[in-house]
């Protein structure tokens, strides 16, 4: 007998029987899902984290106030922002590592254009920002040193947010737009960057302070959100931080002891960490699914078992009529395989379709990946072999003179 | 001379239980020729199933031997008994033993599958099959819509298909009605007038007497081996 028909075999007896079959498959249909889900969300995540460290920028050190919130007494003093425009200066002339600097600060408003408008984030910054990030402009122009110096009302977008207010083919350089009433020239648009860095629109450092978020946020003139520098070099990297800290240190005359107000950041780095930290959580989830499948595995062996049982007469009958003890054995694996199958088979439409409406609900990038469908299909057929292997080497075994004797 | 069909040499069949020895069959020994129609006789608990078992090549002797066609089982793997099983015995139940779950054609040919036969060759061989026991226009019924003697019939198919040596019955009327049994007999009977070889394991003397050869049984032995002359048959069928 072929494994094609103890297929056909299996699937009758399968289909006789569909309830029973669709409850044995639901432990095998849960942990598919949940690893193809798990999977999804884990690729997502990676993604979402390697664009993000692609977005900042290579080699790129994150300067931003230190622990704000810590004791009574300092909350206070923490509010006020700690960096400022001189300190972005003083870390570019005096560091020799440090190739470009650019300060920042940034709030979120309605843009608008014409009868579109779209909420979004308002960075005010220099053009040292786009070489610090190797960010490079799909069409237009940066900041010249009039705008920057003289607060002009010019603003480059971001291209989600180009995408947002023009429509497609309409050329938005040139174009007037208006933030908190402040009617604004486009003077770029930015390339991708990756889907949450493209959704900002940059303004010159003094544009925002002056017209935008210096009035919110009530800082001092000279102070900035953070500081984002660029070192020449991957292994230089270390060396600016600490000479950075020292630097800092000195401005702020912050003495020995003392709690730093400022943070020096390798945001890479830090990604890098949570990147382990989510793979570490997806490895959870999926030895949390593997018991599922387990679960499954078992309730499929039971299942088989208890027809193997009901159906000594048959096995009985099929021997006798000339099935060899292998003929049975098969015709039984195949039985639990295909019940593998069918619940892997739902498992992976349910976990896509899951992680398809976890990534619309909640907005996460979920990737399903074909290694992750071959694992679970391996998976569903690893289980159909292991669970499946016991009753049928069972139901082999079995005196054809003895099944025949059983009602 | 060419071998027997089937041969029995001083067969045994011990059966052990709790420690307790039982011989079913003892020393019994008979060929059977082909294209006879043998009846196996004897009440119940004489090993009459015991024999059959081992005659249908589901069970060794414990002692002794069985020659198919000049091959002693003993020396044949299970997986060849198997095969031997599918190609040259065709096993006639008294339950029928037809699976209820399958239509009778698929029952029918289910031996080929086991012989490795296409799907589309085991179609056409099972309506033949079907057919040459007037059950053709029952293939696609279930086993429980059909009628006793028509469920007997379709096993008698099933035992046909693969054309086997030996139609080995196994008291074939038991379930049915006087009437119905006597039409199971007679296909039995016309079948081996075409040349099959049947043996029939009966306790009924009626359905024995339709054979021309008897061999009664008696705990586990053989007490006679007799064969009808055929004039004395036609003459017994003419009554």
């Amino acid at each position: 007998m072929t494994v094609l028909q103890s297929l056909q075999i299996a699937l009758h007896a399968l289909r006789l029987n569909p309830l029973r079959s669709f409850l044995t498959i639901l432990g095998i249909v849960i942990g598919v899902a949940s690893i193809v889900t798990v999977f999804a969300i884990g690729a997502g995540a990676q993604v979402r984290l390697q664009e993000q460290i692609r977005s900042i920028g290579a080699n790129v050190l994150m300067i931003t106030p230190g622990a704000i919130h810590k004791g009574g007494i300092r909350l206070k003093e923490g509010t006020k922002l700690t960096m400022t425009e001189s300190d972005v200066q003083a870390v570019l002339e005096q560091i020799p590592e440090v190739q470009a600097a650019a300060g920042s600060i940034a709030g979120t408003a309605q843009v608008i254009h014409e009868n579109k408008n779209w909420n979004t984030t308002i960075n005010g910054t220099t053009t040292a920002h786009f070489t610090v990030r190797d960010w490079q402009l799909a069409s237009g122009r940066f900041f010249s040193s009039n705008e920057e110096a003289g607060a002009g009302k010019v603003v480059i977008l971001g291209s989600t947010v180009a995408q947002e207010l023009f429509a497609p083919g309409d050329d938005p350089i040139g174009a007037q737009i208006r933030i908190m009433n402040v009617p604004l020239e486009v003077v770029g648009v930015l390339d991708h960057k990756g889907p949450a860095q493209d959704d900002v629109v940059f303004v010159p450092l003094t544009t925002a302070k002056l017209r935008f978020l210096g009035s919110t946020s009530g800082i001092n003139r000279d102070s900035i959100a953070y500081i984002l520098a660029k070192a020449g070099s991957d292994d230089q990297l270390t060396g600016a931080k600490a000479e950075i800290e020292g630097l800092l240190r000195q401005r702020h005359r912050i003495v020995s002891g003392q709690e730093d107000d400022f943070k020096v950041q390798d945001p890479a780095a830090a990604m890098e960490a949570q990147q382990g930290a989510v793979r570490t959580v997806a490895l959870l989830l999926v030895a949390i699914a593997s018991v599922s499948l387990l679960v499954g595995g078992i309730s499929i062996m039971n299942v088989m078992i208890v027809s193997v049982t009901e159906r000594t007469r048959e096995i009985g009958i099929r021997r006798a009529i000339g099935g060899r003890m292998r003929d049975i054995r098969l015709q039984f694996l195949c039985e639990a395989l295909v019940l593998c199958l069918i619940g892997g088979t739902i498992g992976i439409v349910g976990g896509i379709t899951l992680s398809m409406t976890v990534a619309r609900m909640a907005g996460w990038i979920t990737v399903i990946n074909p290694e992750a469908i071959a694992l679970a299909v391996a998976f569903s057929v690893g289980i159909g072999l292991v669970f499946g292997f016991y009753p049928a080497h069972k139901a082999s075994k079995l005196s054809p003179i003895e099944a025949l004797k059983t009602e | 001379m060419t071998a027997p069909l089937l041969r029995l040499r001083s067969v045994y069949r011990t059966y052990r239980t709790d420690g307790l020895a039982v011989t079913a069959v003892r020393d019994v020994s008979f060929d059977i020729q082909s294209g006879e129609a043998l009846a196996v006789m004897g009440p119940s608990g004489s090993g009459k199933s015991t024999l059959m078992n081992m005659i249908g090549l589901l069970d060794l002797p414990t002692e002794g031997s069985i020659y198919l066609q000049g091959a002693n089982m003993a020396d044949v793997t299970e997986d060849r008994r198997s095969q031997l099983r599918a190609r040259s015995i065709g096993f006639v139940f008294q339950s029928y033993n037809l699976l209820a779950r399958h239509n009778a054609i698929e029952n029918v040919a289910l031996p080929l599958v086991y012989c490795g036969v296409g799907r589309k060759e085991r179609t056409l061989r099972a309506e033949r099959s079907l057919e040459s026991v007037g059950m053709l226009h029952r293939a696609r019924h279930f086993p429980r819509q059909l009628s006793g003697g028509e469920q007997q019939r379709i096993a008698i198919a099933r035992a046909l298909i693969a054309a086997p040596l030996i139609v080995l019955a196994d008291e074939p009327t038991g379930a049915l009605d006087s009437r119905t049994g006597a039409e199971i007999v007679t296909l039995l009977c016309s079948l081996n007038a075409t040349g099959q070889t049947v043996v029939l394991i009966t306790h009924d003397a009626g359905v024995a007497a339709q054979c021309r050869r008897t061999i009664r049984l008696h705990d586990g032995q053989v007490v006679s081996d007799e064969r009808q002359i055929p004039a004395l048959r036609n003459r017994a069928v003419a009554l």
